[in-house]
């Protein structure tokens, strides 16, 4: 069901685009929340002592510079561990709930 | 606002003046003899109210509903409802966003709105960009011509919504799930905009005041171009259509870098600091220009399916 509208709305912006150029960007809001979903995935699943501390991007090696000046891998890292702490747990509902939708609607 | 605005709200104005009117009359004649008597007999000023409002345009309906008792309480349970209701949604609201803050933004006037749209489009003659402060506290943009605002990316998103459904209706491709599909797509670009500027200010750690509400408003800026150049497309074809938008782009993008270059970069006079990392100004400066080189493509992408 959910299927067919978004392959219909897709298909009315392809009518829209057919003449100018052939690629089609079509952004809905859904897709940016599916696209967001994906990416904080993606950066949950990255493991501190398996992965990041082998290329050097472990929470330990972030203690260098006293300043006001921490430079741009430094903040990264940061970044990266306070997405996997705070959003390891809700990940794990809102995870659930689009693969229940995607299960019952396709 | 007092003043009707040349484009967008004229009709709207007119429209609002009409009603309060009868409401208000209405209202007080209700309220006053229903407070002082209220926990005594519910007849009395069922009857008070009945006399004045019959000569207004209650009518016979209405008069009906004030001398019923059940109807009086029950009316005034449902408004000490709606208010609690009305608290707590305010309350909520404002754990997410300081309204406060959002009333700043649409704190304009006539003399502004149209100054700035002059400066959107011919920005090549203003001289002072700074953005004045009065004690630590922007000024609204009533008072200083260079505060951000959110009234006008507003307006403007909405107008090129609707002028998009006018052009694709006058090339005969028009269906209303186009419209949807429109605003959708604009807005999808706004947020992954201001989300990757968010994410760059903060990896380059740039103590600015740009709060999010500044950069959706120095994003939705690019609508007036847009709305510019779909008009001249759809006036004077594909030729005026490109004159447009390199016009309206160059003019964008002098705006935003002039306008970013004060909030990002480090004013050289204040650096005491020396750091020495010339690494950062460089990046600062290839953030403001990498946002200001998007807006041509951004308005490109958006407005080129529209006038073929």
């Amino acid at each position: 069901m959910k299927n067919d509208f978004s392959v219909k709305l897709a298909g009315e912006w392809t009518k829209v685009l057919e003449d100018s150029e052939g690629t089609i960007m079509a952004f809905t809001l859904y897709s940016l929340i599916q696209a967001a979903i994906l990416c904080i995935n993606a950066v949950a699943v990255l493991h501190e002592e398996r992965f990041l501390s082998k290329i050097g991007w472990g929470v330990d090696q972030s203690v260098g510079g006293f300043g006001d000046e921490p430079g741009i891998k430094v903040q990264l890292m940061n970044l990266i561990r306070s997405v996997r702490t705070v959003m390891r747990v809700p990940l794990i509902g809102v995870n659930t709930v689009c693969i229940v939708l995607l299960l019952l609607f396709g | 606002m007092d003043v009707p605005h040349h484009g967008y709200r004229a009709t709207k104005q007119r429209a609002r003046a009409a009603p309060p009117t009868g409401d208000s009359v209405l209202f007080e004649d209700t309220s006053s003899p229903a407070s002082g008597v209220n926990n005594q007999g519910f007849y009395t000023p069922g009857y008070n109210v009945g006399g004045p409002s019959n000569d207004m345009q209650g009518g016979v309906g209405v008069n009906n509903l004030f001398t019923d008792p059940m109807a009086n309480a029950a009316m005034m349970y449902g408004s000490s409802l709606a208010n609690q209701g009305k608290d707590m949604v305010n309350k909520e609201i404002s754990r997410f966003m300081s309204v406060n803050k959002l009333k700043y933004f649409f704190a304009v006037d006539t003399r502004y709105v149209l100054k700035k749209l002059m400066i959107l489009m011919f920005p090549y003659t203003h001289q002072d960009w700074e953005v004045r402060y009065h004690r630590d506290s922007p000024l609204t943009p009533r008072q200083d011509v260079n505060a951000p605002d959110l009234y006008i990316p507003t307006m403007a998103f909405i107008t090129y919504i609707l002028l998009a459904g006018m052009a694709l209706g006058i090339q005969k491709r028009f269906s209303p799930e186009v419209l949807g599909i429109c605003a959708s797509t604009a807005l999808v670009w706004i947020i992954i905009e201001v989300l990757v500027l968010l994410l760059s200010l903060y990896l380059l750690t740039v103590h600015s005041d740009l709060s999010t509400f500044d950069l959706i408003a120095y994003s939705g800026y690019k609508y007036v171009g847009m709305i510019f150049t779909v008009l001249c497309g759809l006036l004077f074809g594909s030729d005026g259509y490109f004159v447009a938008l390199a016009w309206s782009s160059c003019a964008l993008m002098f705006f935003i870098v002039r306008s970013l270059k004060m909030k990002i970069l480090p004013s050289l006079s204040s650096d005491s600091m020396g750091m020495g990392s010339s690494a950062k100004p460089q990046l600062r400066l290839y953030i403001t220009v990498a946002t200001a080189v998007f807006q041509p493509i951004i308005i490109y992408w958006l407005t080129s399916h529209l006038v073929r």
